[in-house]
């Protein structure tokens, strides 16, 4: 570390894809304008997502509507926060597939789940009170 | 046996001598393990095992998702009530807080990767100051919740556990259209207001209702004129599209899924239902911010650290894992905000 020349910040350039190749370090600087993009990307969904909710599209759609924004966000998160899209592909490989078989464990569970709701309790069921 | 052993000891020896070969014997830098080539590769190992242990972490978190879509797929008039008890505002500032928490982290990693020690303190100390507003936030809305019975479990009202006092019938307002009154103000007339228009049941235990559906503890129940094959009997398929497309329907018939659902529109059979929606809530809720209360931890730990100049471009590897932890902290609200807060 003593032998190791630090560079200070202004001696980056601002728009990097740069790499500080100090002997063995293979560093990836996320420019800064970059970081500043997703934040205000992730700041404008965020007011999307909550607007959305003066339009109705129905029931069903309303969750998809609300997903799909939550996705986008979450993806710009995991690629540029989280730095996925300059890793190795196996780590992006590792959260993809656990996004992967969790989408697989709730579709599966629901539709189970939707079977059984017409032999199980439908909501249109209403029950008198027993008289106590 | 000892000839065996003596081969497996030549074996080990000449594998060391060829591995001490291909060392640089100029360059051993002091943080990378002797089991590791180049701290190239110690850092890359390092971010698959974190990247191992956050896919456990959305697996973890999968479960309660999954318990969430099967109770709002099967009663999804529960959740548009119930959710009207959580304040929008605080959760849309939680959402932008911890937004800009992971943005100031990410810039802390990019502080750590050029040694600067200052910026990384000062980004560090910022995404502190987030977690810690968005816990301080997140305890304003929990002790909302308990002190207008709220609660998970039997704390809530309503629960058929429910042993507590109930709240006095008070002035009936529309909580959403009183924008004067302060947060508790509103939450406080909402309950009022849903207390009012309720006629609770007078016993404190026990089910309030029957339903013949629901079997018993011992065994599920099946209504006997629907025992079929599943998936495939048109009377299936009919019923189902009537549950899916008629949706609920209030007190003039109107199938309207964005008008606001009081608690007396509910089918008594939901109306019990209600307190497993605050038992969700509380659950996802409570143990995301058990993690947010963890990653502030490991941020500390990771700023003491770097304030001591531990960190700098040929080793950052904590700021980045913790960084990462953080992020899906962040990562996972995002999916909370919109499913408990934004529900319509």
């Amino acid at each position: 570390m003593d032998t190791l020349h630090q560079p200070k910040p202004g001696e980056l350039p601002a728009d990097g894809h740069d790499h500080v190749d100090e002997h063995e370090a293979h560093v990836h600087l996320v420019p800064i304008w970059l970081l500043v993009t997703i934040f205000a990307a992730l700041l404008v969904l965020t007011g999307v997502t909550v607007g959305v909710t003066a339009f109705d599209f129905g029931r069903t759609a309303n969750v998809w509507v609300a997903l799909g924004i939550a996705v986008v966000k979450a993806t710009l998160v995991a690629l540029y926060f989280m730095h996925l899209r300059w890793d190795s592909p196996f780590n992006g490989l590792v959260c993809a597939a656990a996004m992967f078989f969790v989408a697989l464990f709730i579709g599966i569970v629901v539709l189970d789940t939707k079977e059984y709701m017409v032999n199980f309790n439908p909501p249109a069921v209403t029950a008198a009170r027993p008289a106590n | 046996m000892s000839e065996l052993v003596n081969k497996q000891q030549a074996a080990v020896a000449l594998a060391g001598d060829t591995f001490s070969e291909q060392r640089d014997p100029h360059h051993h830098p002091p943080h990378v393990a002797h089991h590791f080539e180049s701290a190239e590769q110690q850092f890359s190992s390092a971010k698959i095992g974190m990247w191992v242990f956050l896919a456990t972490e959305l697996l973890m978190f999968g479960g309660l998702f999954c318990a969430y879509s099967v109770y709002r797929h099967n009663h999804p008039e529960v959740f548009e009530f119930a959710h009207t008890f959580l304040d929008k505002n605080l959760g849309a500032i939680n959402t932008v807080i911890l937004i800009a928490s992971s943005f100031t982290m990410a810039l802390g990693v990019r502080m750590a990767q050029i040694g600067n020690r200052k910026g990384l303190t000062i980004c560090l100390i910022l995404t502190l100051l987030g977690g810690l507003g968005f816990m301080v936030i997140k305890s304003i809305e929990y002790r909302a919740k308990y002190e207008h019975h709220l609660w998970f479990g039997a704390g809530n009202q309503y629960s058929k556990l429910y042993n507590g006092p109930r709240p006095h019938e008070g002035p009936i307002q529309q909580h959403s259209d009183t924008p004067a009154l302060t947060h508790g103000e509103r939450e406080q007339a909402a309950v009022a207001h849903q207390m009012a228009a309720t006629t609770l049941p007078t016993q404190t235990f026990g089910p309030a209702f029957i339903d013949p559906n629901a079997g018993t503890g011992d065994e599920a129940k099946i209504k006997p004129n629907q025992v079929m094959p599943v998936g495939l009997a048109p009377a299936i398929m009919a019923q189902q599209a009537a549950i899916e497309h008629g949706g609920f329907k209030d007190a003039a018939g109107h199938t309207d899924s964005h008008h606001k659902i009081a608690f007396e529109d509910l089918p008594q059979s939901e109306k019990d239902r209600v307190a497993t929606f605050f038992n969700i809530y509380f659950l996802m809720t409570g143990l995301h911010g058990l993690h947010v209360l963890i990653g502030m931890g490991l941020i500390t730990w990771v700023m003491i650290r770097g304030m001591a100049g531990a960190f700098g471009p040929l080793y950052y590897t904590p700021v980045d894992l913790v960084g990462l932890y953080w992020h899906l902290v962040d990562l996972i609200w995002i999916f909370l905000f919109p499913l408990l807060y934004l529900i319509h």
